[in-house]
Parts: structure tokens; sequence; C-alpha cells
């Protein structure tokens, strides 16, 4: 695409008459450059003045919000179909394995709450955290910040996509332990609120991990502590806990989806309790959700 | 004017120096810059890489607070607003992370419906740039598995998508084929002639720069070294033609007028132009006419793998503005 004529060759007869032509175009340029040099900038800024243009629309919350929700939807079918199935494994690998350790009873509940809830942690919290990570870490955020979106569009879109890509393993997880531990399945409609409330939770603590880690490693570690505290103290029996770990067990968000999922299996569930750990799950996830806008914001304007 | 930049500083702190890495001293990577791009030129930000491209454009597009002086985009102070740059501006970053996943259709049109186009017509938006490009055979498969130009095409596809008076690209056809840069450069031409859009653009293409760019400024270490038409910043140079010298193998130095060009070139050599089989040098015609001889006859002829003869390209620009030497390996000539 070259626009300079050049002379090349061993054939030095041509490269040698080339050179007088050479010149003689080049002394034509200054005179170019005059026209449309710097003259031409004065010229237009008295007549452009300073009236500020008008500025296109803003992306409205709930569109950009529904666009970014099919947008990382759609991410499932290439990269996260994988990782939901080792999530689904894991934790029916963990129900087999406790199988030989609880033999029935509130213990039994607390393991397959547990072991649904934490697919849920799996995804919402961890893998989010790490493609928040990522994403900050590479200047992809630049993409969004540099759109007229809403931030909140863009970090519930991402959270909601992530919860939804929970509902599959969750809900296999809990059918699949409710038939190894014999436990009644008429209350499972309960995950109808336990994966988005408890998803929402987890995904924006997990967004907001993501966001404010200084680095990609660190959001990748966070998400992973996270998701290992929603094994150990959900899926492990709370009875059998240390006092300080309980509290810690308190303190974990994931905690109120598994106690509401736990308290369903009862013949005679007490709806007003699982209602007030709903209402926990769906408080953390407003303040959660809340601070990864905010992380959202202070990352995207750096 | 569509974009004026008045005093602009930006200074990245230093860093401390980790296990495995050193530290690194605060960067001056914007030092005083002036600019003013006019209503609908394509204009080009040149300077190897470092040189404080990317750091100027992302101060544009409202990404970085600027630690002083102003940035005016059609009348809209972006300092104190950088919200703003979203509504009035596109911008193509280097990175394509947020789109990887998704395929080329869908990163198109959810990148329109987050410029705040309605569904009907970022579906219609996203049809015809993706005719317009040529992405029409890719357009259902994830940017991911595309090759890095067809990405790149993809990613430009998703900047141009919903009217914006100014284009902000960086680098945008990196990695493409001449087919694909065609289609760049015509989708942008069009918009400029039935829209007037500006474009700012950032490249290190040497040549690419010749032929697209209005107006170009160069930018060497967070400055503006020079700032005019590519034509006019050429006329700088305009008094010498460069000659590039390769040698079979070892150059004749004991040939004397040759050891002449060796001991002139010394500037070049400097500029690490000029190195083992192969010399640039940048001379008046005269001398390199008289230089063709010497090479092209007698003894110094055997040892002569091949010549070439130019007018100054931009690169040579950059050389003569007393851009850094390392600093020319990093503009790209092809």
């Amino acid at each position: 695409m070259s626009v300079m004529p050049a002379v090349s060759g061993v054939s030095g007869v041509s490269g040698t008459t080339g050179v007088p032509g050479v010149s003689g175009a080049s002394a034509g340029l200054p005179g170019a450059s005059g026209v449309s040099g710097t003259s031409g900038v004065s010229g237009d800024a008295g007549e452009a003045g300073d009236m500020p243009a008008p500025l296109a629309a803003r992306a409205r919350l709930f569109p950009a919000l529904v666009a970014v929700y099919r947008a990382q939807l759609s991410r499932a079918r290439v990269a996260r179909i994988p990782l939901l199935f080792v999530a689904t494994f894991q934790s029916i690998g963990i129900m087999i394995l406790m199988r030989g350790v609880v033999d029935g009873g509130s213990e039994a509940r607390s393991v397959v709450a547990g072991s649904s809830v934490l697919v849920v942690a799996f995804v919402a919290l961890n893998l989010l955290a790490q493609y928040f990570g990522q994403l900050r870490a590479s200047g992809g955020l630049d993409h969004y910040a540099t759109l007229p979106v809403p931030p909140s569009a863009v970090v519930l879109g991402a959270a909601a996509a992530y919860a939804s890509f929970t509902v599959p393993g969750t809900a296999v997880t809990a059918v699949m332990g409710s038939v190894l531990f014999q436990l009644p399945m008429t209350n499972l409609w309960i995950l109808l609120a336990v994966i988005p409330l408890s998803g929402a939770a987890l995904a924006g603590l997990g967004a907001a991990l993501g966001l404010l880690a200084p680095r990609q490693e660190l959001a990748t570690l966070c998400g992973q502590l996270g998701m290992s505290a929603a094994l150990l103290l959900g899926v492990l029996p709370a009875a059998r806990m240390p006092q300080v770990v309980s509290y810690a067990r308190d303190l974990l968000p994931s905690t109120y989806g598994v106690e509401a999922l736990a308290r369903s299996f009862d013949g005679q569930p007490d709806w007003w309790v699982v209602c007030a750990d709903l209402g926990v799950c769906a408080g953390v996830a407003v303040v959660s959700l809340a601070a990864a806008t905010w992380a959202y914001r202070r990352a995207a304007v750096r | 004017m569509v974009c004026t930049v008045r005093g602009l500083v930006k200074t990245y702190p230093a860093a401390r120096g980790r296990r495995g890495a050193p530290a690194t001293p605060a960067v001056r990577a914007s030092d005083g810059i002036d600019l003013d791009v006019v209503r609908g030129e394509v204009f080009g930000l040149l300077g190897p890489n470092g040189a404080g491209k990317s750091t100027l454009v992302r101060q544009l597009t409202g990404l970085l607070r600027p630690d002083e002086g102003q940035v005016r985009v059609l009348g809209h102070d972006l300092v104190r607003h950088p919200e703003r740059a979203a509504r009035l501006l596109s911008y193509l970053g280097q990175d394509s992370t947020a789109l990887d996943e998704l395929t080329v259709g869908l990163a198109a049109e959810t990148t329109a419906r987050l410029r705040g186009l309605e569904t009907r017509a970022a579906r219609d938006e996203r049809d015809a740039v993706i005719e317009e490009l040529g992405l029409g055979e890719v357009a259902g498969r994830p940017l991911k598995k595309l090759s890095g130009g067809q990405r790149r095409l993809a990613c430009v596809a998703a900047a141009l998508v919903g009217e914006r008076p100014l284009l902000v690209l960086d680098e945008p056809t990196s990695g493409m084929d001449p087919v694909a840069r065609r289609a760049v450069w015509a989708a942008v031409d069009r918009r400029r002639a039935e829209r007037g859009v500006t474009v700012v653009l950032v490249t290190h293409n040497v040549i690419e720069a010749e032929t697209v760019l209005d107006r170009v400024a160069v930018l060497d270490r967070g400055r503006v070294i020079a700032c005019d038409t590519p034509a006019g910043l050429k006329a700088l140079v305009a008094d010498e033609v460069r000659l590039e010298l390769v040698w079979r193998t070892e150059p004749p130095l004991e040939v004397p007028e040759v050891a002449a060009l060796w001991k002139s070139a010394e500037a070049a050599r400097a500029a690490g132009g000029a190195s083992g089989r192969r010399w640039t040098l940048r001379l008046p015609p005269d001398d390199a006419r008289a230089a063709i001889a010497t090479v092209t006859g007698g003894p110094a002829f055997a040892a002569l793998d091949d010549f070439t003869l130019a007018t100054p390209s931009l690169e040579d620009v950059y050389i003569a503005l007393g851009g850094r030497a390392e600093g020319a390996e990093g503009l790209v000539k092809v």
C-alpha cells in the first residue's frame, strides 16, 4: 500500500536516474502543507464557537440490563457449560461422600441443602469474581465504560446471568440429594426463591470481590476462598462446629439460603423462619449488588 | 472544532519492585499535550510503543482522569464530566475481552443496545455493519474462535454501530489483511462523507498513516513533537532521500568511499539505522547519487546484495525530529 516512489534493485541505472525526480516531487510538498495545516484549524474554531453538541440518548436501565443479561447468557454456550458440570458433579460427589458419615435426620437435610447451594456459590461467587477480575485486569471494562449504560445494568445483568447458570445444577443436586437421603421432595419448589435470592447475594459479593481486588490473581483467590467457605460452613452440619466457626457461618450469606432449603425438607416447615432466612438473603443481595455497582464505577474510571 | 486538548499532563506513579518484577520509576505518559481536531478529519496519533498514544486517547474518552489540563469534545468539558464521553463518541480499545465469548452478531447488537438503540434499530445496524465489513460468513461465530484480524474487524463493527460524531480508534487495523483494512477505511470514509464524522486514530503503522490520515501528531515520550499533514511533515526532510544498502556479507570498508559513507552515516548508526549488513542512510540527493555510483561500480558492487532509494517516509520524519532510536524500531513499516 506504499505511496512513495521506491526504486529498488541491483539494476543501478534506474536507481540513479530516480534521484532528481524524487527531490522534484518533494519540493512541491511544503505548499500543500500550508493549505491544510494550522491555518484551517484557527478558521474552524471561530465558526464552531463553543456551543456544546447534543448528547446522544443514554441506554435505559432495564433494556440495557436485558441486553447484558442476554449477552452473558449466550456466553454459557461457549465457555460455561463444562464448568457447570464441574459444579454439579462436585456437589453430588460431596453428598455421596457424606452419605457414609451422616445418618439421615437434620444432618442429612443440611448436607443436601448445603451441596445444592454450593453450586450457586461456585458459579455466582467464584466464577463471577474471576470474570470481573479478568475483565478489569485486561482492560475489557473499557468497552462498557465507554457506552452510555448505567453501571448497575452491567453488574445486575452479569449477576443475573450467573445466577441463572446455577439453576440446572442446583435443581439436579437437590433432586439427587433428596433421592440419596430419602428426603421429601414436596417443598423443593422453594428453590424458585432460594436460587435467585442466594444467587443475587453471592453474585453481588463475587462481582464486588472481582472488581475491588487489586490484581486478577487476588480476585480468583477471593472467589475460591468464598466458595471454600460456602462448602465447609454450608455442607458440614452446624451442630458439630466450634463456637467461633459458627459465627463465621452466620456471616456468610449462603448460610441463609442453606437454612431455608434445609427447613423446607421438614414435614411441617416453619414458613416464617424460612421467609426470615430468605429475607436475610434478599437484604444481603441488595447490599452486595450496591457494593458491586459502586466497585464497578470505581474500576471503570481510573 | 471537535476536540480540543490543552496542557494535558498524566503521570503514572512509580511502582514498587516485587519479586521477579523490578521497580519502575514514575512515567509522565502525557507531558503537556495540546491538540486541535477539526470536524470531518481523520486525525492520527503516531509514535512508537510507549510514546503515550493510548494514554492520550484514554483521557479523550473519559476513561482516565488527567492530572492537569483540559479536554473538550464537541463543546463538553470531559475532565469535569467524563461520563458524557460515552454519549459523544465511540471508542475502540485494544482489548476485546468484553466481547470475546459473544458471537459477532450478538457483539454488535448488544453494543448497539447499550449505545441506547431500540431493539429493532440495533438489529438493523447490526445487519448493516456486518454486511458493510464483510463479516457475514462469521456472524454466527464467537469472537474467540476467529483469527486475530477477523476478531479485530468484529470489534470495529461493534465500534461503528450507533451513530456517533466522533470515533476514537486505537489501532483499529492491527493484524488485519489488506481486504479487511480496506473495508475498515471504506466504512470510516463513508461515515465521514455522509455525516461528517471525525476520527481520531492511534497507529504505529507508518504506511497506513501516510495513506489514510488528513493530519498527524507525532508523539514521543508523552509530547507532541510535530503536528501537520503527512505531506507537510515529510517536507521537513524533503532535502534528503533515504538510501538503503544491503551487503552480501561484510561491508567492504576497505573501499575508501564506502568507509567514508560509513563515517557519514554516524548519525544514522547512532539512531540504530545502520547495523551489520543493512545500512539505512539519509543523504542529500547529490550525495545519494554519488553513493550509488560508488557502490554499483568498482569493487564495492561485488559485495552489494541490494539497494533501495526512496523519498522520505514518516519514519524518516520521526527520526529527523529526534525520536528515540529504539522508537523507530517500534514503527511498523509494512
